[in-house]
């Protein structure tokens, strides 16, 4: 089994074109986000530059918590369900009350009993559905799955899916070259065709990942939403029987409640295995992440922090916590 | 988009009528409401705070007020204060000079190329002469995409093939815009984000040469709290002029928009409403504060009508319906006209239909959607002859052929022949009312809509609105109450045989 996106920092594609400001090593998603439990201690207790961790947390440190979480688009029930649940037990100091909330908060992410890691095989065929809003990044992700797979050795497939948006094949095929993978388009613009031809296309060529992008579309069109369904089971027909699949909704980290309704529209017209957060390289800190993982229990698997090919991360807990809280 | 804050503020003003007066305690709730309201709709914290200070303080002036429903005060007043956050003058956008620039930016992926274009045949469609440039030299095809949209719309798209130096596409593509006789130029750039200084210099430095006119934001409606320091960073750095909100055909309740509005005073000029490349509209913050009330935005449905619709042609239907020989392309006609008017989902959404909520317009609309489009195909499977006069649909051969030509049963066929029949007698019946009658039928249909338009509107007397009697609407000539429903996806719509023929696939694909 190949555990892809190491915590760790892969090595950089220097030669990848990219925006200028895009340092050409990837961006650990820490240094991403940068934020840390003790600067919101020292936002919140400002004054006391003394030991104020120390301190019991009072009414204000708990408004402070909510309203920090709340600008974070954590959202309001997952928000006062942290916050009650801190206070519940009880905590002696405001040091404590952080570490609680951070404990409260790895759980909704890891449930014990579940690995939530990417993992792909080298000996069954792993088919990766990439679903979401437009302009939630799904085509740039797979241009960086691809790349990812590509340096682990294994072979990979493009199925250029979005056959609606002007240009959306020129794009996925300047990342299918970037990252040496097969792309297929379909002259006549069935999303569902594409997908058939690319799974057979990488069964016949052993390859060991297909991935498959789709037209971005809002959850309320029902229409492209029962074209999902039509592609899922499609999908399901073709792929043989011990290929693993995978379907990732795609969210953008800047987006506020409506991800909840995302993830929970989408889930119903394809079951969502797992959540691919990106742009979260920018200042948002993505929060609707930990709603989604509380209210849906969906798993957040991956994290974009980018425009260059490797800027993609395993997500990682425990860093995207404590870059939650402000820091100023 | 708002609907869902729309729908909440209706339940709290629910709970609050029939107490007599706004008092403290009653006020506190809504007040709790109106405030996880607003956070779910993603408005920003800070902007939260200052609109429910104000709406606290206008309330307590208005205690005093007797006689007045309390819910009904309290919506006034939300009301005013939603109009004060959304910016309360809608500015047109300048286009004053010739050419006049506009340049467009935001974060990656909230639409600015689709704006781009959008905004381009918008301004076409004004009369305006507009001229594309793709400065995005860093997304893969960004710049083919937005060749590609432009070709569709027949604006000229320039760009420097293979440079990556904006300034040099910018400068080159004015002057190829200026010696064309273009009077508007529109700049699409690559997205970035605000904290990125390279990225943000570039924008900088297009913007000290070419002094754009226009520096419109492109902001997300699904956008979070963020949206607020986001919009703070480019206004800060470029002053902007407004922006345009896109994507608000979610269901997203956008309240970032309301949230950038108010904190730095800059309007929302226009607002991105489908797909299409007909899809921008002008923003009208007065609109948007009654949608969010519930009250519905009938002045733009108006306005839409009346572009869409070509008045001669409804008034040549109109005699077609009195003397009874309405057909099958006549019924074409119509429905082309509704499409121009948007999506019946879109329609309905503008109309004030009380206790329909988001969940029911959009089940009757897509119920619409389908019917519509099953009957359009089995028009298009008709013979020339047939469409021209529905009476030699008798011919069980002919309904036989049809059925196999769009792929449904012959008993569907002969369904909607029957329907249709009914509907005809059915218009002819009602054109032969006297004006005054109709009038006053469809003063009694809906209290606070126009009167004249024959806009679809829900019929009194059934009562339970999860029955939808008229999803469709009609175009301007048709008398209002018409029972459209059995044709237009009342009755008893089928789902599963609808979406298990292919026939009801196709078009609507095309439409996307």
């Amino acid at each position: 089994m190949f555990s892809l996106f190491k915590k760790t920092a892969q090595p950089a594609d220097s030669t990848v074109p990219h925006a200028p400001s895009t340092s050409s090593a990837p961006k650990g998603i820490t240094a991403a986000l940068g934020a840390t439990f003790k600067q919101f201690q020292q936002a919140v207790m400002g004054d006391n530059n003394g030991d104020a961790s120390a301190q019991r947390p009072d009414v204000a440190f708990y408004d402070a918590l909510e309203e920090g979480l709340l600008l974070a688009d954590v959202g309001l029930d997952t928000a006062l369900y942290l916050v009650d649940a801190i206070q519940k037990v009880k905590p002696s100091s405001q040091q404590q009350a952080l570490e609680i909330m951070r404990d409260k908060c790895e759980a909704l992410f890891i449930p014990a009993e579940k690995d939530n890691a990417l993992v792909f095989s080298a000996d069954t065929l792993s088919i990766l559905l990439l679903v979401g809003v437009n302009g939630a990044g799904k085509t740039t992700l797979i241009g960086k799955l691809a790349h990812q797979c590509a340096q682990q050795g294994l072979g990979v497939t493009i199925a250029a899916g979005d056959t609606f948006r002007a240009a959306a094949e020129d794009q996925l095929a300047v990342w299918a070259q970037r990252a040496n993978a097969s792309l297929i388009t379909h002259p006549n613009g069935d999303a569902a065709a594409v997908m058939h031809d690319a799974i057979t296309h990488a069964q016949e060529h052993n390859h060991q990942v297909v991935l498959l992008d789709t037209a971005g579309r809002l959850q309320n069109q029902h229409n492209l939403m029962a074209e999902l369904q039509k592609i899922d089971g499609v999908i399901s027909k073709v792929a043989p029987a011990n290929s693993v699949r995978h379907n990732l909704l795609v969210l953008d980290a800047t987006t506020g409640q409506n991800g909840l309704k995302q993830a929970d529209i989408f889930n119903k017209a394809v079951p969502i295995t797992g959540v691919a957060l990106t742009k979260l390289d920018g200042s948002a800190k993505g929060g609707i992440a930990l709603a989604i993982a509380h209210e849906l229990n969906h798993p957040i698997q991956l994290v974009g922090t980018g425009e260059a090919i490797a800027d993609l991360q395993a997500f990682d807990a425990t860093a995207y916590i404590e870059g939650l809280l402000p820091t100023a | 988009m708002f609907d869902q804050l729309s729908q909440r503020l209706q339940q709290t003003f629910r709970n609050i009528q029939g107490k007599g007066t706004l008092s403290d305690d009653n006020m506190a709730d809504a007040i709790r409401e109106i405030r996880r309201a607003l956070l779910e709709a993603d408005v920003n914290l800070q902007v939260i705070k200052r609109f429910i200070d104000r709406i606290k303080d206008r309330a307590d002036g208005a205690n005093v007020t007797k006689g007045v429903d309390p819910g009904q005060e309290f919506t006034k007043i939300i009301h005013d204060e939603l109009v004060t956050l959304l910016g309360e003058n809608h500015q047109p956008i300048n286009l004053t000079q010739a050419p006049s620039l506009i340049m467009l930016f935001g974060l990656q992926g909230s639409g600015k190329t689709t704006t781009a274009s959008k905004l381009a045949l918008k301004l076409k469609n004004e009369g305006k002469v507009p001229f594309l440039i793709a400065a995005d030299v860093y997304r893969p095809a960004a710049i083919t995409q937005l060749q590609q949209l432009g070709k569709r719309i027949e604006v000229p798209v320039h760009t420097v093939e293979g440079s990556t130096d904006v300034q040099q596409i910018v400068a080159t593509g004015l002057a190829a815009a200026k010696e064309n006789n273009h009077d508007v130029v529109i700049i699409d750039t690559a997205g970035r984000l605000q904290v990125d200084n390279d990225m943000m210099a570039e924008l900088l430095l297009l913007e000290r040469q070419f002094k754009p006119h226009n520096k419109l934001l492109v902001v997300d409606a699904m956008t979070g709290q963020e949206a607020l320091n986001v919009a703070e960073a480019f206004d800060s750095q470029l002053s902007m002029t407004g922006m345009v909100l896109t994507k608000t055909d979610g269901d997203a309740r956008g309240g970032a928009a309301l949230s950038i509005a108010e904190m730095t005073g800059k309007p929302i000029l226009y607002v991105g409403v489908s797909e299409t490349p007909e899809g921008l509209e002008v923003f009208h913050p007065d609109r948007m504060a009654s949608r969010i009330l519930g009250m519905g935005d009938v002045v733009s449905l108006v306005e839409k009508a009346q572009q869409a619709v070509d008045i001669e042609e409804a008034q040549k239907l109109e005699t077609k319906i009195r003397k009874q020989t309405f057909s099958f392309d006549d019924f074409m006609t119509i429905q082309k006209q509704l499409k121009m008017l948007g999506s019946l989902g879109g329609i309905l959404d503008m109309l004030p239909i009380p206790g329909l909520d988001k969940q029911t317009k959009s089940q009757i609309s897509n119920m619409g959607e389908e019917h519509l489009q099953r009957s359009q195909v089995m028009i298009q499977s008709m013979s020339k002859a047939e469409r021209a006069n529905p009476d030699l649909l008798q011919d069980k051969k002919r309904v036989a052929r049809i059925a196999k030509g769009c792929g449904a049963t012959e008993k569907d066929v002969k369904a909607f022949i029957t329907q249709f029949g009914q509907m005809k007698a059915m218009m002819g019946q009602l054109t032969g009312m006297q004006d005054k009658e109709i009038k006053t039928a469809a003063k009694e249909a809906d209290q606070g809509a126009f009167s004249g338009f024959g806009m679809p509107r829900r019929n009194k007397k059934k009562k339970k609105a999860a029955e939808p009697t008229m999803p469709g609407g009609l175009p301007p000539g048709f008398p209002s109450n018409m029972p459209f429903g059995g044709m237009f996806g009342g009755g008893k719509p089928t789902r599963g045989k609808a979406s298990g023929g292919r026939a009801a696939g196709k078009p609507g694909k095309k439409s996307r």
